[in-house]
């Protein structure tokens, strides 16, 4: 089975606030540390998992960015991924959610693949827009918040998280999913795979190899405009319930309240 | 990792990689527990097939024998962020890797590298490293191990002291004098008839970290032991080379965790209205402790080159685990002032620390050591003899 996981570079959200340039309403990436983004790293350990689990399987980690973004490619391919390709093109600038999902759904078909894993959403834009577009751009199936995968055969078996409990899905490759966030714990990547991840060669891929114009992706093929950010509202101190006999009652009617219980 | 004067950029990408993984791992699968197993004299040995899937142990040995074949930079920089998180888990490691690993790949045939080089880096095997006697630790020489020849085996009779792992251990480098009076390594299984060790069980040092004798009462082993590609002291000394380098990078890894305890700590501790970050006294100890890291990593991070060079002098890495080691337990006691009261609890990571690194700073060479044998370099006097 060939396995194509879509790969983000992302400020590290653990290196301080993220700050936005105010012209150009984008995160600023440069000077600050980008990391592969840990969402990701949850959507590969589920990819690696499921290839590890039997049969001739092969990962490629496939990401779209500037040429820095191998940095996450290495990352990825440390982690174990057996291949990797990059989606590079100063054209790319700029792109929506819908520009990035043409991209990366032209690069699978020219990587070739049974089954397309992504991360739920990215840490960095959190649209969760990009794995559906991929589907659907992919003409294949769109599963999403995963949290656990088996194949047999030409077919996943699922688990995905709903607002009730899970569903257990089973579909025909190829197929698209969405892993749900926190479901499997990333490994660390191991020095053989490091050492290793240095010889590997990363394919490259630009527009005009995709056959992609300037009207398909990048700020002027996009339809999305960012009109206003604002700074999210700080999140106020939670209700406090002192024990006065009646704690207990008041705690499961609030869960209650919200669907907990 | 605190890094004042840019040493990063002296690394290659792969270097970063590696000291990323092992930082996340300390932070991730050590940090949350160091506590509880120091104050409970407790190792963590579930960690080490963790460790050995992650290619820490003898990392900079070759892939060929299932080791990680890092160069001796990336080999340093894993000492340090595993030292970060306690001495005892560097010293599992270190031992494992410099002191049992090494001298296989080292001095040993290529039927013993192939049997137990890819057990010991997957962390299958335990092994542990017998020089110490109880009657010195710093004239390894006067050793009265004794290795009696014995058909076409040998006999070991003697005893052992102050041996990270050896409760623990499935092998033992054990160094002995042959009947020519001739210092000779052997790999000696643990459950071999006539071999035990038991443990220390009161050290208020290391306490994340098993310490045992060796004892060996006609402890027979046959010719397979014997690690027939060295004679002599210059044996089990090429392995503690190999063990001063990853301390001289280690204790680095504790002086920064002492540093950002105490510079976060006196960011918030307020006394007369101010923290007391803002007092001169305090920004004094915090200044001397960076100065102190950054010099040290300088000089491990030129050891390193040089090792990888093939130009290290034993001389050189006995100058700078001498320094370095001093310098991380200075500023471990420096970070327990500015903790106060608090300095003295395991609450906070100062206390075990400086504790540990009293321990460092005597094993593998103690301090006054060190300064004789750069002192006899610098003089050509011998002050040890």
């Amino acid at each position: 089975m060939r396995i194509v996981v879509c790969v983000k570079q992302v400020p590290d959200p653990n290196a301080g606030v993220a700050r936005i340039d105010p012209g150009t309403k984008r995160l600023v990436r440069d000077g600050v540390p980008n990391i592969l983004d840990p969402g990701v790293e949850v959507a590969l350990e589920a990819a690696l998992q499921l290839a590890e689990a039997g049969g001739d399987n092969t990962v490629t980690a496939l990401a779209m960015g500037p040429e820095s973004a191998t940095e996450a490619l290495r990352r990825a391919l440390a982690m174990g991924a057996h291949e990797a390709a990059l989606v590079t093109d100063p054209g790319l600038a700029g792109s929506d959610t819908l520009g990035t999902a043409r991209a990366l759904a032209a690069a699978i078909k020219q990587v070739g693949f049974d089954l397309v894993v992504c991360a739920t959403e990215s840490t960095d834009g959190y649209s969760g827009m990009v794995p559906g577009m991929v589907a659907e751009l992919l003409g294949v199936p769109h599963l999403s918040f995963i949290r656990q995968l088996s194949a047999t055969g030409d077919a996943i078996t699922a688990q995905r998280v709903t607002a009730h409990g899970y569903q257990t899905l089973r579909c025909a490759l190829p197929a698209l999913v969405a892993i749900a966030s926190g479901s499997h714990e990333p490994r660390y990547p191991a020095l053989r795979g490091i050492m290793a991840a240095k010889r590997k060669q990363i394919a490259t891929y630009d527009l005009a190899a995709l056959g992609l114009g300037a009207a398909d992706a990048g700020e002027a093929g996009a339809r999305e405009r960012v009109l206003a950010l604002q700074p999210a509202e700080q999140r106020s101190a939670g209700a406090v319930i002192e024990d006065d006999g009646t704690a207990a009652a008041r705690i499961a009617d609030f869960l209650q309240q919200r669907g907990v219980l | 990792m605190l890094d004042f004067f840019a040493v990063e950029s002296l690394l290659t990408p792969e270097q970063i990689a590696i000291r990323d993984t092992v930082r996340e791992f300390v932070d991730g699968e050590v940090l949350p527990g160091i506590r509880e197993w120091w104050d409970n004299y407790t190792f963590p040995l579930h960690l080490k097939n963790t460790i050995g899937e992650l290619g820490l142990f003898g990392a900079n040995l070759p892939e060929e024998y299932g080791c990680a074949g890092v160069d001796n930079v990336a080999y340093g920089l894993i000492q340090y962020e595993l030292e970060r998180g306690d001495s005892g888990l560097r010293s599992f490691t270190s031992v494992q890797g410099s002191l049992v690993m090494y001298p296989i790949y080292a001095y040993g045939s290529e039927a013993q590298k192939r049997r137990y080089l890819p057990e010991l880096a997957a962390g299958r095997l335990v092994g542990c490293f017998g020089l110490t006697e109880s009657d010195g630790g710093s004239d390894p020489g006067a050793m009265r191990t004794r290795a009696r020849k014995d058909g076409d085996g040998w006999v070991l009779n003697g005893a052992k002291m102050w041996i990270t792992n050896s409760p623990i251990a499935d092998i033992a480098i054990v160094w002995a004098k042959d009947d020519e009076n001739v210092v000779r390594g052997f790999i000696v299984p643990t459950g071999t008839p006539g071999f035990s060790a038991p443990e220390i069980t009161s050290k208020m040092s290391m306490r994340a970290s098993i310490t045992g004798e060796i004892v060996l009462a006609d402890c027979r082993v046959g010719p397979e032991a014997l690690l027939p590609g060295v004679a002599g002291l210059k044996g089990p000394l090429g392995c503690l080379t190999q063990a001063r380098y990853g301390i001289a990078w280690g204790a680095l890894g504790a002086l920064e965790a002492v540093y950002t305890t105490a510079r976060d700590y006196a960011a918030t501790r307020t006394t007369f209205g101010k923290p007391i970050a803002a007092r001169q006294l305090v920004q004094d100890k915090l200044v001397r402790m960076v100065t102190d890291h950054s010099l040290g990593l300088l000089l491990a991070h030129q050891l390193g080159a040089l090792k990888d060079a093939k130009r290290m002098t034993f001389t050189q890495v006995s100058l700078a685990k001498r320094n370095n080691v001093r310098v991380a337990l200075n500023g471990a006691r420096l970070a327990r002032e500015i903790l106060g009261g608090n300095g003295i609890t395991t609450e906070y990571p100062v206390i075990r620390h400086m504790l540990n690194l009293e321990t460092v700073d005597t094993y593998e060479g103690t301090h006054d050591i060190h300064t004789l044998i750069v002192g006899r370099d610098i003089t050509g006097e011998g002050a040890l003899e």
